[in-house]
């Protein structure tokens, strides 16, 4: 099962695609914070709009984080693992489809209603970007067919579902050891194959749109003093110094 | 004893006539851009009346600053660390823009360009926000001069302290003004709060920013100030305050709103204080110990000792003799006539006040008394008790003690330099009866009343301020985003690089040249002569020839 066995588009989709979005997100993250530390914020609208984000905010992110960690378990973690410790495939099937169900329908749900709040509020509506609007369709693309994924293949499909743990799972693995294997994306259901295009063309829009803020988590901030003091020396100028205007200093003897 | 410098600022509110000159310079200097059209660095409230944003005071709605816990430490009202970051994706303690208001402007050309009909044009106001017609409800000073508070006072969070039939009678008592900016605070509740470590405080004068670069827009700040001085800015995403007009003072020249103050009440100059003291000052179990306990922090700085300790912390020796001869040491520590906004909030704020005694004098002269006897103002005001009250919930956390005494100070100041202004001696017994010398009343009538700009604001400069006014010379215009470049980032309004400052005066400047009006494109074919350089020949400055030569803008 190398790369020899697939064909061109396969290879396209399953091995190029990835390695290029990874690319593309490390190194525009990197262009991005060096060019526009200025513009690395979560650009909130709170200010504008209350009412509704009360309630979507706090629902799509919380059901994104569980969504995040649900993705961790079901995608790194192999299944041998989780049998060695004792979970059978139909306990796991269970609280894998139920509780990302659940996170699925929270932030899906936070998602409409930030939608509409975008779209029906007038001062957040003209606060939107271009840019805004394309990460919104990639985001909901993406949310909406992994959404889609779950109901058909996990819900309906009766008995264990649909067992990516012994497809998606190693393919997605696989482009982390460096050797890529395509093949095991053949005959994956076509809403996973939706899902996973889907979520690779977004993460290559990450460093370039808004989501960027997901990078800065202040996870620090828990385990800092809370009082910050900052000298003026590190602190004065908006941008380097231009060559040549180095201060005066004695020659150390 | 770990010795740090603060500079910091006193108002005298008996000279703020309320003209809001300090607010406008410090608007056109700082706050003039898109996004932060709300936001008053600098703001003048009356009193009483709600404050800007509307009830600020109010914490137990807002939130803001630090309580003490029932262990005696502090901790933030709004709650700690992890009830910070779990309600980070919507802040439920943010005020929202209709509680500072909906920023507008007036359709201007309208007046220019309405064709001629049977009634005047009228410029209609547009909200900033949505771009449409708008009732304009609210403003920063809407209630300025008491105007309208029938209908609001009641709302003041101070009033609301104090007893029903106090309010009742109030209007007919008493006003004044209360100049507002950031109080750089020894113990900040905004720095506390932000997620990113983005705020914090300067070591070397105590002034509290915002690191723009490090700044995530999570918003925690605007609810941990308690004065509601941290702004957002809702154009780019990034809290702004108050700098205390800091590229000034490094070299050596006050505020903004200190220079253009009109009534000269502001004093700016340094406070040595003993950074080891600040957390058991804020944290000190009753409110009204607070004002006392931060006293004790700050440094005499003519003692050897506190000389020789700061020169150990490497504060350079001019700033020690500019501490020596701060007016804010010698208002607050040796006079003790200045007091602190709301020590309740336990942030120890740094911009003090000397409380307005013109409400007892205004009564009493209007009862027909002389408004400057000094034994019938210090009868007044331990009967007023109505303003005493008052001035206790804005300065000492309720406690009419501080207040009372403050205010005969500068009752028997008042009244013995009627004496002298007469010619007689100054009386004695008025400063005895105040806990103060002749002298010292004199010496303090001289720096509220005639002190001379080098005596208000006393300050030192920074130490590597050359290198730093050269930077900007060495920008030329060939800057990427330079000539020719303008509108917003790829990613949204200000992304991208600093632009430098060279560069944007190029493009306000051409801008400025080219534009008919600050609303939007005016009518066509037509030149506004008050922006016009008078070189060249612009397009419709006449009007056009049978040929159509004059469109043709020869020049």
């Amino acid at each position: 099962m190398g790369l020899t066995d697939a064909s061109a588009d396969k290879i396209i989709l399953w091995v190029v695609l990835p390695y290029v979005t990874f690319a593309v997100l490390v190194v525009g993250s990197i262009w991005r914070y060096r060019y526009d530390k200025f513009g690395w914020t979560t650009r909130s609208s709170e200010l504008y709009e209350k009412r509704l984000l009360r309630w979507g905010s706090p629902l799509f992110h919380f059901g994104l984080l569980f969504v995040v960690l649900g993705h961790f378990l079901g995608l790194v973690i192999p299944n041998t693992w989780t049998e060695a410790v004792g979970v059978s495939e139909g306990f796991y099937h269970f609280i894998a489809t139920s509780m990302g169900s659940i996170a699925a329908l929270v932030a899906v749900a936070g998602l409409l209603i930030l939608v509409y709040r975008r779209r029906s509020t007038g001062p957040v509506f003209l606060a939107t970007t271009r840019m805004d609007k394309t990460m919104y369709v990639f985001l909901a693309a993406s949310l909406l067919s992994g959404a889609w994924a779950t109901v058909q293949t996990q819900i309906l499909a009766g008995g264990h579902g649909y067992d990516y743990r012994e497809t998606i799972s190693p393919w997605f693995r696989s482009l982390w050891y460096l050797q890529p294997q395509p093949a095991l994306m053949e005959g994956v259901p076509a809403a996973f194959q939706v899902h996973i295009v889907a979520a690779m063309l977004l993460f290559a829009l990450w460093p370039f749109t808004r989501l960027v803020h997901a990078f800065s988590a202040p996870v620090q901030y828990p385990f800092r003093p809370y009082v910050v003091y900052r000298s003026r020396e590190a602190s004065v100028t908006s941008r380097a110094p231009r060559p040549g205007w180095d201060p005066t200093t004695t020659p150390p003897r | 004893m770990k010795v740090m410098a603060q500079m910091s600022m006193v108002m005298n509110l008996d000279k703020c006539i309320g003209c809001h000159t300090c607010s406008v310079t410090c608007k056109q200097a700082w706050t003039n851009r898109t996004g932060t059209e709300y936001v008053w660095f600098n703001n003048v409230e009356t009193r009483p009346g709600l404050g800007y944003p509307r009830t600020y005071e109010d914490q137990e709605t807002w939130q803001g600053g630090w309580v003490r816990t029932k262990r005696g430490k502090l901790k933030l009202r709004a709650g700690g660390r992890a009830k910070k970051l779990a309600s980070i994706f919507a802040n439920p303690k943010l005020p929202s823009i209709h509680d500072y208001y909906e920023p507008w402007t007036y359709e201007y050309d309208m007046l220019l360009s309405a064709p001629q009909g049977e009634h005047t044009p009228v410029a209609k106001p547009k909200s900033l926000l949505t771009g449409k017609d708008m009732s304009i409800q609210w403003s920063a000073n809407w209630d300025d001069d008491l105007g309208g508070s029938t209908a609001t006072m009641q709302d003041d969070p101070i009033l609301k302290h104090m007893s029903e039939h106090v309010a009742e009678e109030l209007e007919q008592t008493f006003m004044f003004y209360l100049p507002r900016i950031c109080e750089h605070c020894l113990n900040p509740s905004c720095v506390a709060s932000c997620p990113s470590g983005a705020m914090y405080k300067r070591v070397e004068d105590g002034i509290v920013l915002v690191d723009q670069d490090q700044c995530r827009g999570w918003r925690m700040c605007v609810t941990g100030c308690p004065y509601k001085k941290v702004y957002f800015n809702h154009k780019t995403g990034k809290a702004e305050k108050c700098t205390l007009c800091y590229p000034r003072l490094e070299v050596g020249l006050p505020t903004v709103c200190s220079e253009t103050c009109v009534g000269r009440l502001r004093y700016l100059g340094l406070v040595l204080y003993d950074a080891d003291k600040v957390g058991a000052a804020a944290a000190i179990e009753d409110e009204h110990d607070l004002l006392a306990a931060q006293r004790e922090v700050f440094l005499d700085p003519h003692d050897p000792e506190v000389m020789a300790a700061a020169r150990r912390e490497g504060i350079p020796d001019d700033w020690i003799e500019a501490a020596q001869r701060s007016p804010i040491w010698k208002l607050i520590s040796e006079y003790e006539v200045a007091l602190p906004l709301h020590p309740e909030y336990r942030t120890l704020p740094m911009v003090w006040y000397i409380p307005p005694l013109s409400p007892v004098v205004d009564v009493v002269a209007s009862s027909g008394n002389d408004g400057e006897d000094g034994r019938t103002l210090f009868a007044a005001i331990s009967q007023l008790r109505i303003p005493l009250e008052y001035l206790a919930g804005l300065f000492t956390a309720g406690d009419t003690g501080p207040v009372e005494r403050v205010l005969r100070r500068l009752a028997a100041m008042r009244s013995g330099m009627r004496e002298v202004n007469l010619g007689r001696e100054f009386p004695e017994e008025n400063a005895e009866a105040v806990g103060m010398t002749g002298d010292q009343v004199q010496e303090m009538y001289r720096l509220l009343a005639i002190a001379k700009y080098e005596e208000r604001y006393v300050i030192p400069t920074a130490h590597t301020e050359v290198a730093r006014e050269l930077e900007e010379m060495a920008c030329s215009l060939d800057f990427e985003g330079g000539p020719g470049m303008g509108g917003a980032g790829p990613f949204g309004s200000s992304s991208g690089q600093p632009t430098p400052v060279a560069v944007e005066n190029f493009h306000a400047l051409s801008a400025r040249q080219t534009a008919d009006s600050p609303y939007g494109p005016s009518t066509p074919g037509r030149v506004n002569l008050l922006n016009w350089d008078g070189n060249g020949r612009p397009t419709g400055l006449f009007p056009p020839g049978e040929d159509g030569a004059g469109e043709e803008g020869r020049s």
